[in-house]
């Protein structure tokens, strides 16, 4: 069975990160990038699968500007076997990032699809859910464990009050919650193979899809400074203060 | 180039830089506090480097090594350079002199040490001989099919760690046409064999790895540990002596990025008369200094390792990198403690184990005096008549 694994170049988790100064978006320019840390997650259950036996080829796909080659050799290097680059500067929507991926897998037919639930810079939550619609096919999404049997897979899923846990018919799309796995370090020998493995570079056009973003962004702006805090002598004043002043008792 | 290094190298960089972020660092503190690396702390960073396959980078492959070139081992020595050494060091980079090792030698030390089943120290350096590596004093004479060694050895890293000793010894005296010759031999000695005393000194600089004074007395050792031929343990010595010095120079990088990168956050945050300190030019050309020097000696470094690689590296380029690096990290992590201010002493952060550790670079892998004699008078031959 192949797998097919989108990765999503973000900026890093550990980057202050800025608005720019129109107000358009993030500051990306000079700021360290990476791989969105649940794609990580999910290339890392792609390449257990592949040790267990269950998948035969990993497909990492990444789409985006030509940087993106970068989270695509790090894939590689954590197991992934091929990467395909979909080079596409702006802004790209989950939309558009679903309907690639739909072509791809029209190209590649992978037996399933394993993707972060959501990437850490626009939060959107969408583009699995968007992608099982598309296909028709099932969805176990923030997946905290999964096991394929034969033709199935069975999802544990973390849910307000507990887990929960359903079995879906392959193919299917998978989306990858944090407690899924701990991502391994890219071991020496595989960063070394990883050079030499293959990067196809696409263009939307050539997947028969039109990039445009459908959404507009008004403003992106820093959220409001916090105030600093106060001290209070009693617990009289703490209870007046937040009666009359906060309001909130 | 690419500054940062050569582009294909970059995940090379990232798979290092992550494995000693999360495996190594954490562990700091306690190492600098103990002046030690507890056993069991130190075998489980050896399992997961072994696993990970960042161990024995420097090793062929043949033998299990990570077989990385010149300029690759570069780029991982940078990132190593930016923990403490008693640390960086449990992802042995065995002495590239052990390539010498043949037929029983491959399996009995050099591959067993690639695997990090056995260790080895280095021992050359004797307390009347350093940088003059030929008056060494220790001696091995003949003695059936053993040699018998008696001597001292100084400042040997990792000798409490170690279960071998690669040990330099006068064989003999030859007479050359510049006047009688010592011939020098290098030697595997098992570190069990009686004779053998390992006393640790305490210093300034790499706490927690332990620099040793080794002493030989009348230590039994058979003539097949010889490693090369007896009076060549210089021959094989030379070219582990060029990329020691190189290396030094990437670890330098490193260690000066680590603590640039903490100085500039100090001075975008501390706030001194109303503003940021890094907006006070006091501040912010030290900072400049910094990132010139340090690109600079990055420059450097990957020009010699290139020049390794095609095995065209001279003396004095060796030398001259050793001397800009250990020098460069010097100026910088004294700079960056000075930004830090009273911080810069505390030992809640680490700017001061940088500046004590960067102390040594000037020192040992030949002293800034050495490297300056071997420049200068390579500069002076070039020009004479």
């Amino acid at each position: 069975m192949k797998l097919l694994v989108p990765v999503k170049r973000v900026v890093d988790y550990n980057v202050k990160v800025r608005v720019k100064s129109d107000g358009s978006g993030v500051e990306t320019a000079n700021v360290k990038m990476s791989m969105n840390p649940f794609d990580e997650i999910a290339v890392e259950e792609a390449v257990r699968l592949k040790e267990k036996g269950i998948a035969t080829e990993i497909i990492a796909v990444s789409i985006g500007p030509a940087a993106c080659a970068e989270q695509i050799r790090t894939a590689l290097a954590m197991g992934a076997d091929r990467g395909i680059l979909v080079e596409q500067d702006g802004v790209v929507e989950p939309l558009t990032v679903a309907k690639l991926l739909k072509a791809i897998i029209a190209k590649e037919s992978p037996g399933l699809v394993i993707m972060g639930k959501q990437a850490i810079d626009d939060d959107m939550n969408a583009t699995g859910q968007m992608l099982a619609a598309l296909m028709g096919w099932s969805q176990g999404t923030f997946a905290s464990k999964l096991t394929i049997e034969g033709d199935r897979a069975t999802v544990i899923r973390e849910i307000d009050g507990g887990l929960e846990t359903v079995s879906l018919s392959l193919p299917a799309i998978i989306t990858a919650d944090l407690r899924l796995n701990e991502p391994r370090y890219a071991s020496l020998p595989n960063i070394m193979k990883a050079r030499k493995k293959p990067i196809e570079t696409l263009k939307p056009a050539d997947l028969g899809v039109d990039p445009t973003p459908r959404l507009t962004v008004l403003k992106v702006e820093e959220p409001p400074k916090r105030q600093a805090g106060r001290k209070v002598a009693s617990v009289a004043e703490l209870v007046d203060k937040l009666r009359n002043e906060a309001k909130v008792i | 180039m690419d500054p940062a290094g050569p582009e294909d190298l970059k995940l090379l960089a990232q798979g290092v830089r992550s494995f000693v972020e999360a495996e190594l660092q954490p562990h700091e503190a306690l190492v600098e506090r103990l002046d030690a690396v507890p056993d069991e702390l130190f075998r489980e960073i050896q399992r997961k480097a072994l696993a990970a396959g960042f161990y024995a980078l420097n090793m062929p492959e043949e033998h299990g090594g990570g077989g990385l070139t010149s300029p690759e081992r570069a780029v991982a020595e940078i990132e190593f350079g930016r923990v403490s050494r008693a640390l960086g060091v449990i992802c042995n980079r065995p002495a590239p002199i052990l390539k010498a090792c043949v037929g029983d030698q491959i399996e009995t030390y050099l591959r067993p040490t690639i695997r990090g089943e056995r260790w080895e120290c280095f021992a050359l350096t004797e307390p009347g001989a350093g940088s003059d590596a030929r008056a060494i004093i220790t001696k091995a004479v003949g003695d059936g099919d053993d040699y018998i060694i008696n001597g001292t050895k100084q400042f040997i890293t990792l000798a409490m760690r170690a279960d071998y000793i690669i040990t330099f010894a006068v064989t003999g005296v030859e007479d050359t046409p510049r006047g009688p010759r010592k011939r020098i031999t290098a030697f595997l000695v098992d570190k069990g064999t009686p004779g053998i005393t390992v006393t640790p000194l305490d210093v300034l600089s790499n706490r927690g790895m332990k620099s040793c004074i080794i002493s030989f007395d009348d230590v039994r050792v058979p003539g097949r540990n010889i490693l090369g031929a007896e009076g060549g343990g210089f021959a094989i010595a030379k070219t582990w002596i060029f990329s020691g010095r190189v290396m030094l120079a990437a670890n330098c990088v490193g260690l000066a990025e680590r603590a640039m990168g903490i100085a500039a956050q100090w001075a975008n945050t501390r706030v001194a008369f109303g503003k940021p300190i890094g907006q006070f030019q006091g501040t912010s050309f030290k900072l400049a200094d910094m990132a010139t020097e340090i690109h600079a000696t990055r420059l450097m470094v990957f020009d010699a390792a290139a020049k390794m690689q095609d095995g065209t590296i001279t003396q004095r380029e060796a030398s001259q990198v050793n001397l800009f690096g250990s020098e460069m990290v010097g100026r910088v992590t004294d700079n960056a403690l000075q930004i830090l201010g009273g911080m810069g002493v505390t030992k809640d952060l680490p700017l001061e184990r940088f500046w004590r550790d960067a102390r040594v670079e000037r020192i040992w892998e030949g002293t800034s005096e050495i490297h300056r004699d071997i420049i200068s008078k390579d500069v002076l031959r070039e020009f004479s008549a």
